[in-house]
């Protein structure tokens, strides 16, 4: 298999096959919080990605080049990465891009305490090509975030196009907000599951 | 008495997952079993009494624009004191929690707790409100393994609680039951609340 067909397999995984949502259980705060609206939910989703694809090739190079013989130093070094990326991403649209400050303003410093942004970081570190034997190099970590990024985004869209029209469905008030919204989200997740069998 | 207060209102009145609805990652995706509830609980309690303690005892210091970098350098100490002796005292429990030991540094509660408490209390009340906060979280944890455990896998513990002719509920155990245990348990939480 070629690396198109490896960038392939990379990508339906994080996807569909291991969504970071709903079958790793990351990055439900923002899930879960942010998908009353399709526009916020949007506008969270392009932040995330965003914010993944950088903070993985840089914690990529920062875990190879400068980590090496520090290893138990590797979550506080991934979290500052995040922390000081998410503040310098935000300076640098607010002073470049008015307008992509605008939507995306109130949703930046939230993905520093995303636990998508930081599992995808370690996942990478972990992660081997799908001969099992390769580690990720530092364009492969690069697309991951990404594509994990798209993945967040695609299944936040649907939630959020599911809850706006849940908004006006008779509910027992017991139900109302978030009960209904994990239900919402274990119906979803069963149906990922059958992405499951997939093999590539 | 006030002190007890303190560490009673973080399990019940202000409980993190069923009321403030914070740390919702960790809760659903290692509560597949409650030895592995409990080992959350203690790790996530051990490091919300430390992280309290020591941002009570900078809170004087620390420059308000950068407290919450800050906050998270002393939490990410403290996980990384968990993971360590986790891994060499508890390697099953290590391997079992696996990414989710690291992940405590962005788990909402702890952070949370620090800004909204330690940062304006002095330290045994700080103290005393991340035990009870941490006791909250391993209650809620607990009480959502128990259900998945015994659906999923007819145990609890480990022990053998359901007729051996029971067929286990896979699904309680995979990502979708976790979703819906929890949908239905704080649908629940909110009906008593309505009748009161």
């Amino acid at each position: 298999m070629g690396y198109i067909g490896e960038i392939f397999v990379m990508a339906m995984t994080a996807l569909f096959i291991q969504n970071f949502v709903l079958s790793r259980f990351l990055g439900l705060c923002p899930y879960l919080g942010v998908s009353k609206k399709i526009d916020s939910a949007f506008g969270m989703g392009m932040a995330v990605i965003f914010v993944m694809t950088l903070t993985s090739s840089i914690t990529y190079l920062i875990n190879r080049y400068l980590l090496a013989n520090f290893m138990y130093l590797q979550t506080i070094a991934f979290i500052l990465t995040i922390a000081a990326l998410v503040q310098f991403v935000e300076m640098v649209i607010q002073k470049n891009a008015p307008a992509l400050y605008k939507s995306l303003g109130v949703y930046l410093p939230l993905i520093t305490t995303n636990c998508a942004v930081l599992g995808v970081a370690i996942i990478n570190t972990k992660a081997f090509r799908s001969d099992g034997v390769t580690a990720y190099n530092f364009l492969d970590s690069t697309l991951n975030g990404f594509f994990t990024g798209l993945g967040f985004t695609v299944v936040l869209l649907a939630m959020a196009g599911i809850r706006q029209r849940l908004e006006l469905v008779e509910l027992p008030k017991s139900m109302k907000g978030m009960p209904i919204a994990l239900i919402l989200a274990g119906i979803m997740a069963l149906a990922f599951y059958g992405f499951m069998g997939f093999k590539i | 008495m006030k002190l007890l207060s303190e560490v009673t209102k973080g399990i019940i009145k202000e409980n993190p997952i069923f009321v403030i609805v914070l740390g919702m990652c960790p809760t659903l995706a290692v509560s597949t079993s409650v030895d592995n509830a409990l080992g959350m609980g203690a790790a996530a309690t051990f490091v919300l009494i430390c992280s309290n303690m020591i941002i009570s005892l900078i809170k004087g210091i620390v420059p308000s624009s950068i407290r919450i970098p800050i906050y998270i350098v002393v939490i990410a100490a403290f996980v990384s004191i968990v993971d360590m002796s986790m891994a060499a005292f508890l390697p099953d429990l290590h391997k079992a929690l696996g990414l989710f030991i690291p992940l405590i540094v962005v788990n909402c509660i702890i952070l949370g707790r620090a800004e909204a408490y330690a940062s304006k209390n002095n330290v045994i009340n700080s103290m005393a409100d991340g035990l009870g906060m941490g006791l909250g979280f391993t209650l809620s944890l607990v009480i959502v393994a128990t259900i998945r455990e015994i659906l999923g896998s007819g145990t609890w513990l480990k022990m053998q609680v359901m007729p051996s002719s029971y067929e286990p509920m896979l699904v309680a155990i995979l990502a979708p039951g976790a979703f819906i245990t929890l949908g239905f348990l704080m649908a629940l939480m909110n009906m008593m609340k309505e009748k009161k």
